[in-house]
């Protein structure tokens, strides 16, 4: 009992410090990417519509480990030197965003076309209409797969480790190489974690039910 | 007012519209019949170019707009001038019926809101939908969507307001709510034209009536001509068989 109590906070406290901030502004920045790409296929810009095509392509053909490792040991190469944590930052958001474009396209798609010609017909711009008819629809429709995303990617962020930053994960293995303790240190980072995704389950479904209420459902 | 000549549309290598015209005068009710895939829906939706049509000319409030080249500022300028009550409603789902009516207000036309918000409550309250302006539409029965549709269309002050099949979609006890809407804005002098297999209401409220079929205007008379003495035998065919649906 007594390595969890001494070890607890020293793996909570990077949990808080790094994880948290690290799932936070990555998934921030995947947001925006998200929606501009996937704006840019709804609406078949010219042009920009095939590079959204490529980005996905290779962002979510690639593995996200191999990605951060091109990012963090590989760029160097060219003179590019990132810190740790604005390298990991970048890999996760870029990352995220690919996965998280295809999920608001096809939420932008699943709005029925007469939701559009409403607009028109209500005098509405193509713009006007997409901002304020179609957007606020498809992302009710894209909240729950976003969440998921959410999720899966606050535990991704124990990658990090790979490239230095010293997350959650990276400090366990630190405690566990001075201990020995293995079995217990991973138990119990895997606890930290399921105390990080349940919190995020439920604001998941208090999300939903805020929504819900929005179109009074 | 309103003057469509030589209309026409394909899908493909289907024929939809073949050389339609027909013109539309301040104050008309005219009510377009006939059976299903005649091209009604497509030539009403090629008026506010919700389709593009291949060829036609517009001409509204004696401007001329070539229907297929149209200019996308043009178009929006006439929608502007238009309204449009669709079949399925299609409100704004993520809208209350008083967002739904002032959007296109505040939107749209940039009108302060105090006064939008002023215009909509007399547009939902004309349909009968005072206490119901702040649910949402899944909130709302068919009927009451498609009342604030009709408030949505004539809160914007249109010269002249589409209905595409506006009860078609309607459960039979919600059909004389809408039509009674309808009755009332005809009465009022409102411009319409009305696509409908509601042959009570092109008999009783419009003034004039469009027979299609294959993508052309078979027959177009006074509506108390067309009923009294159709002159074409295929639009006495489709009377028959209209009225004969009903008996079992």
């Amino acid at each position: 009992m007594g390595v969890v109590t001494d070890s607890f906070f020293k793996i909570l406290i990077p949990g808080i410090t790094m994880t948290i901030p690290l799932t936070a502004i990555s998934f921030a920045l995947a947001m925006v990417i998200a929606v501009t790409v996937a704006l840019v296929q709804y609406a078949r810009v010219p042009v920009l519509t095939p590079l959204a095509r490529f980005y996905i392509w290779i962002i979510r053909g690639t593995p996200l480990l191999v990605q951060l490792f091109v990012v963090f040991y590989g760029l160097p190469n060219l003179g590019i030197r990132l810190e740790p944590f604005p390298a990991a930052v970048m890999v996760f958001s870029i990352n995220e965003g690919a996965y998280c474009a295809e999920t608001v396209r096809s939420a932008l798609e699943s709005v029925p076309v007469g939701q559009l010609e409403a607009g028109f017909c209500a005098g509405l711009s193509y713009l006007q209409t997409v901002r304020r008819i179609i957007l606020p629809q498809a992302l009710r429709t894209a909240f729950p797969p976003l969440s998921n995303s959410l999720i899966a990617m606050m535990k991704d962020t124990s990658l990090a480790a790979n490239i230095t930053v010293t997350e959650m994960f990276m400090a366990t293995q630190r405690l566990a190489a001075r201990n020995f303790e293995y079995l217990t240190l991973y138990l119990e980072v895997a606890f930290i974690y399921l105390m990080f995704s349940t919190v995020l389950t439920r604001l998941q479904s208090w999300g939903e039910k805020r929504l819900k209420a929005g179109l009074g459902e | 007012m309103l003057e469509i000549q030589n209309l026409t549309k394909t899908f493909g290598t289907l024929t939809v519209l073949d050389g339609v015209s027909l013109a539309v005068e301040q104050g008309d009710v005219v009510a377009i019949l006939g059976p299903s895939g005649s091209g009604k829906t497509t030539m009403l939706r090629c008026l506010n170019f919700l389709e593009t049509a291949d060829s036609g000319v517009l001409t509204f409030d004696g401007e001329a707009f070539d229907m297929r080249t149209i200019s996308r500022r043009d178009i929006a300028r006439l929608r502007k001038k238009t309204a449009f009550v669709f079949q399925n409603y299609n409100l704004f789902r993520n809208k209350t019926a008083l967002e739904n009516v002032t959007e296109g207000l505040i939107i749209g036309r940039h009108m302060p809101k105090v006064q939008a918000i002023d215009i909509a409550k007399k547009a939902l309250t004309k349909v009968g939908l005072a206490d119901r302006m702040d649910h949402y539409p899944v909130q709302l029965s068919g009927g009451q969507q498609q009342r604030v549709g009709i408030a949505r269309a004539i809160a914007t002050n249109p010269e002249i307001i589409y209905f595409d099949e506006p009860t078609s979609a309607l459960d039979p006890e919600l059909i004389g709510e809408v039509l009674a809407v309808m009755r009332q804005l005809a009465e009022e002098g409102m411009t319409m034209l009305v696509v409908t297999h509601e042959l009570n209401f092109a008999k009783n409220v419009s003034s004039k009536v469009l027979f299609m079929e294959d993508g052309s205007i078979l027959e177009e008379a006074s509506s108390h001509d067309f009923f009294a003495a159709p002159r074409e035998g295929r639009v006495r065919e489709f009377l028959r068989s209209i009225s004969t649906d009903h008996i079992y």
